[in-house]
């Protein structure tokens, strides 16, 4: 087996900016003075003249972005998940989601695995409040491939999408051949007794859980769904109708992310039993992201205990 | 300024106040005082200045206009209506459920509304975005912008003041309908930002103090906003509620309806301007 890289999903995002950067000259980046940190500084650093840093300023950048997608023009904006959905939700909501402008936000830095910068900067609620902004696509990819052509979906796709980056270096888990799609989820591993969804980096640690729980006998089929709205409910369904339980994992509170998702369409369309596993309607903290996501339980033996819960739920 | 011209805008911004009273009215609800004093500014730019076209509202050369104190919508659909983009008919309709016309601008489904705004001090920072998108990619249209005096509280106007003035944008015009009134109060009572030039000024605006009533001025304003290479703030002095008697300068007609006696007394006044315009010789 080849060594397996470790990058940050951010970093797919700055690269795509810059492939897309030598590809097209339509497009604008912003910033809010997070540019090294975003990896927008990488398109900065290839096309400055293409690129505007918007300061300490994120609702202004936001609304900024906003104007220039009215004018037709195709916009990237990026600061962390924090400030991005978090300080400028209003003008997310009001500036670009109600008129269904196409700005892309690249929000980086979410959630726990931010790591040392603590509580203040990991945003676990970002999923939750762009989910409610009517016609905004979510996409938290996997990992630095998923990324990379998630950012590339998006430049094609009409109407706002929030993209959702990591700081912390994950496994690159998907090969070059792996083919991405707004709105479709993709299953990595069949199975019968169990389906275990899983977004971001906790898609690494779904298929790490496959493999333990292969070892005690249990079959989990492991589904990644990148887009979170509009959620793939056709594979949702098909989960809970063939194996019967379902448990969600996510790098996000578990109030109103994937698990919230993916339980108001399975109750409302053929309930079977789902168990969240993310963070638990709690702040984050400082620390060295790996420990962190130790700590917050966010690994695959966690996965395996939810799945056991979820098994023994079933009727 | 020729007087026949003077004359015309005149007579155009009463039927655009009468456009608001009937607007407000028929909704029983409404920013009827904010819209009356911005009459006079808005009417300038869709009338007398910016490139347009009630045919072709989506052209793609056209200024843009920016309402960011978007509860003054019924002035900017009177304006709208007047100009011809839809019918003046339509202004019944505001605020009611199968309308286009929403509360506040909508750019998705009303013609010639150019942003949706509403929500106090993004409408700038919109605008802002417009103009580094024209310098940006050479498209030659400017944009203007008619914000508040009380939405100057909002931290996000002096972001966008803060970054056009850096960026020298000097294809952004912004009004500052100052009427000095704002819902809890005069702007003195509730938290001013006063003094709002010297302010602009420090963030590399140019700026202007007019008369926003007088045509003369607000033509003379535009020009003077033609020549200089920055951002131009225009700080129109305006009285709220503007030809209409009892809501002159009356805070509680910040967001009311006149009930019928008072519609019917506001028309009656704007009537009795607008023909005794019509009756003067130039």
């Amino acid at each position: 087996m080849s060594e397996i890289k470790n990058v940050a999903t951010r970093v797919g995002f700055g690269k795509a900016l810059v492939e897309l950067g030598a590809e097209r000259d339509d497009f604008l980046v912003l910033d809010a003075d997070l540019a090294a940190a975003t990896q927008t500084g990488m398109f900065k650093k290839e096309f400055p003249e293409r690129f505007y840093d918007c300061g300490i300023a994120e609702q202004n950048m936001i609304s900024i972005a906003a104007g220039i997608a009215a004018t037709g023009k195709k916009v990237v904006c990026s600061s962390f998940a924090m400030f991005a959905a978090g300080r400028a939700f209003e003008q997310i909501r009001n500036s670009i989601g109600y008129p269904h402008l196409n700005v892309i936000i690249g929000a980086t830095h979410a959630s726990i695995s931010v790591g040392e910068d603590g509580a203040t900067h990991q945003c676990n609620e970002d999923i939750a409040l762009m989910r409610s902004i009517p016609g905004m696509t979510i996409i938290n990819p996997a990992d630095e491939t998923e990324a990379k052509l998630a950012v590339r979906a998006a430049m094609e796709h009409d109407g706002p999408v929030y993209l959702r980056f990591g700081r912390f270096a994950v496994p690159v888990v998907f090969g070059d051949d792996y083919k991405f799609q707004i709105g479709k989820g993709v299953e990595l591993r069949e199975g019968k007794d169990v389906t275990i969804i899983a977004t971001g980096l906790m898609v690494k640690e779904a298929l790490e859980a496959h493999e333990l729980l292969k070892s005690e006998g249990i079959d989990a089929r492991v589904v990644n769904i990148a887009t979170i709205k509009p959620l793939d409910k056709e594979i949702v369904l098909k989960a809970a109708k063939e194996t019967g339980a379902i448990v969600t994992a996510e790098e996000h509170s578990i109030i109103g992310g994937l698990g919230s998702a993916v339980s108001e369409a399975v109750c409302e369309e053929y309930p079977v039993p789902v168990v969240k596993l993310g963070v638990n309607d709690t702040f984050g903290k400082s620390g060295p992201a790996a420990q962190l996501l130790d700590q917050f339980g966010l690994r695959a033996v966690n996965i395996v205990e939810k799945v056991k819960k979820a098994i023994a739920l079933k009727k | 300024m020729e007087a026949s011209v003077k004359k015309e805008l005149q007579i155009t911004a009463l039927k655009v106040r009468m456009g608001i009273i009937e607007g407000v009215h028929s909704a029983k609800a409404g920013h009827p005082g904010g819209s009356l004093s911005c009459a006079d500014i808005i009417t300038y730019l869709y009338f007398k200045h910016m490139n347009i076209d009630p045919l072709n509202p989506k052209k793609a050369d056209r200024d843009r206009f920016v309402l960011s104190k978007g509860h003054s919508a019924p002035c900017l659909y009177a304006v709208l209506a007047e100009r011809g983009f839809f019918k003046t008919e339509l202004l019944k309709t505001l605020r009611k459920p199968d309308s286009i016309l929403q509360g506040h601008p909508d750019m998705k489904h009303i013609p010639g509304v150019d942003m949706s705004t509403g929500s106090l001090g993004q409408g700038i920072s919109c605008a802002v975005g417009m103009a580094l998108s024209a310098k940006h990619f050479g498209d030659k249209f400017n944009v203007y912008a008619v914000l508040g005096d009380g939405e100057l509280e909002e931290g996000q106007v002096w972001e966008a003041a803060m970054f056009a003035g850096n960026k020298g944008l000097s294809n952004l015009t912004a009004f500052i309908d100052y009427n000095n009134l704002q819902i809890d109060g005069t702007i003195e009572e509730v938290n001013s930002a006063a003094p709002i030039d010297k302010k602009f000024e420090a963030f590399k605006w140019h700026t202007i103090v007019i008369d926003g009533h007088d045509f003369d001025q607000i033509e003379a304003a535009l020009a003077e906003a033609k020549t200089v290479d920055k951002p131009v703030a225009i700080i129109a002095k305006t009285t709220k509620g503007k030809c209409v008697s009892y809501m002159e300068n009356a805070v509680n007609w910040h967001g009311a309806a006149p009930n019928d006696e008072l519609y019917e007394q506001a028309m009656t006044e704007l009537k009795a301007q607008l023909d005794e315009l019509q009756k003067q010789g130039v």
